[in-house]
């Protein structure tokens, strides 16, 4: 256990011109912790995180408050297609990541690059013929995202709503493998979605947004059993029930 | 109770690939048919082939017991609506609400040009909006009401059938709730029939009397909603069910007291 916390964000304010977009944000994060930011759109939470990462788009500008890093940060967008080149095969694309961040020859960027698409599940036909982007499923694709921001080494990953342009198998399975890398390589994570559920089982700690502020945030099991914001409940009771399968494995 | 739509051994290719692959189906007068299917499956291809945007290869599609064949009268296409999943680009944004309201009934000869305006006004007190909404452009109006609208508009020529496909997607969770609150309402109110398309599991429960589920084209399970979200027949039902992302639960948290 580390003393002092990875990432501080205190008092965070963002406006593009005269407009207030986040007033006030403000929460830390330890070693291998992962915290959720939820909300609807437009309550500020991607921008929260593209700020930690300084990758403001053009008009916002920070406008008080301090972000506090002593580690390097790497983020994972919704859209897997957008965010990958499709004009490069993918595996050149994890392995040219590889090559710059992390200092290394050609040759054991290549190995380094198969060793990290091995480990997030990736056929391994791709060791033989690289890829383009376009002939790999939506699913596939965020996870050479995924392997891309593991080649950073960063001791925190910034998740844009991975999973929601995704079919829910398919996001189980990422899920399940974000879970699986955060406890092999321990390290922090900020979550951003607007699906209570997934954040709920993701993070142990969980911050409301709502128009650009933090209207509740605490503990994720705490604040999903007793919500003090009404904003909070609303959303807790806009997660559509499912009955429970019979047969499955429950306690 | 009697068929509404019955489809028969429908086939669509793309290319060289089968988007519908042999599928039949059925839809009861007054229920709703939720049809779920991960991206790829073949749900919107079956929806638009219903509504007659795309020509099947093979098969049939038969309103009550009328045959639609390839080109459908004005009347054949009045009976099946569609409501789509981006409600923005649904709308001509030049022109104002009231215009893209009596432009349908006006097309389908449903009420007289006199009496456009007022029918216009109960079609957007039954969506739950305001009538001042009639002289304003849909850029003035939020996702939801203009989803609202896009049901105002698939309602005002009294449709037998009404196709929704994914018209909650684009939304954010509470404006999904206060639709799904809609279209619910509107069943009960105007005996809707209904076939519903979502691959969100959640939406398909809240509105669906019947759900069938769509893997490559094929058809693998058509059940009631109590059977299917209890006791799926088929494994790939099951794996669907079990892979969305449930609630903590307060029996796994309670542990420690």
């Amino acid at each position: 256990m580390s003393a002092s916390p990875i990432l501080e964000v205190e008092e965070l304010s963002l406006a593009a011109g005269s407009k207030t977009l986040v007033s006030g944000v403000g929460f830390s994060l330890d070693r291998g912790e992962s915290l959720g930011l939820v909300g609807e759109s437009g309550s500020g939470k991607s921008l929260t995180l593209r700020a930690i990462l300084g990758l403001l788009p053009r008009g916002v500008e920070q406008v008080g408050g301090t972000i506090k890093s002593e580690v390097r940060a790497a983020m994972i967008f919704q859209d897997p297609r957008k965010s990958l080149d499709p004009l490069c095969p993918v595996v050149r694309q994890v392995e040219e990541v590889v090559y710059y961040r992390q200092q290394v020859s050609r040759k054991a960027a290549r190995t380094i690059a198969l060793e990290l698409l091995e480990m997030l599940g990736l056929p391994d036909s791709l060791k033989q013929t690289d890829r383009y982007p376009s002939q790999l499923s939506g699913g596939q694709c965020q996870r050479i995202v995924i392997a891309i921001a593991l080649a950073c080494k960063p001791g925190i990953l910034l998740c844009d709503e991975p999973t929601t342009a995704l079919d829910v198998t398919v996001q189980q399975q990422i899920l399940a493998t974000i879970t699986r890398l955060q406890q092999e390589l321990d390290f922090a994570m900020v979550f951003v979605t607007h699906n209570l559920a997934i954040a709920a089982t993701l993070c142990s700690k969980l911050c409301v947004m709502k128009q650009g502020s933090i209207v509740e945030h605490g503990d994720a099991l705490s604040l999903l059993q007793h919500p003090q914001h009404p904003y909070t409940q609303m959303l807790i009771d806009s997660v559509l029930p499912l009955p429970e399968l019979e047969g499955s494995a429950s306690v | 109770m009697s068929t509404a739509l019955r489809i028969e051994d429908l086939t669509v290719h793309y290319d060289h690939f089968t988007a519908l692959d042999k599928v039949s189906l059925e839809i009861q007068q007054h229920t709703t048919l939720g049809l779920v299917g991960e991206s790829g499956s073949g749900k919107s291809t079956l929806a638009r082939v219903i509504a007659g945007l795309i020509s099947p290869v093979q098969g049939q599609v038969l309103l009550g017991s009328q045959n639609l064949g390839k080109k459908r009268s004005r009347e054949q296409h009045k009976k099946i609506q569609m409501i789509f999943q981006n409600p923005d680009s649904s709308f001509n944004p030049k022109h104002t609400i009231r215009q893209i309201l009596a432009e349908a009934l006006l097309f389908h000869q449903i009420v007289d040009r006199s009496h456009v305006d007022r029918r216009c006004k109960e079609l957007l007190a039954s969506v739950r909006m305001d009538e001042s909404a009639l002289g304003r452009y849909p850029h003035e109006f939020s996702g939801g009401q203009r989803q609202r609208i896009a049901i105002a508009r698939a309602l005002s020529v009294e449709p037998s059938i009404l196709i929704a496909d994914e018209p909650t997607s684009a939304l954010d969770v509470s404006v999904q709730l206060s639709i799904l609150e809609l279209f619910n309402k509107l069943k009960s109110e105007l005996n809707l029939t209904m076939l519903f398309i979502s691959h969100d599991l959640g939406v398909i429960h809240a509105i669906s009397d019947n759900v069938a589920v769509m893997r490559q084209g094929r058809l693998v399970e058509v059940n009631t909603k109590e059977q299917f979200f209890t006791r799926p027949s088929t494994a790939y039902s099951r794996e669907l069910l079990s892979a969305v992302p449930k609630m903590p639960t307060s029996q796994l948290s309670g542990g420690f007291l």
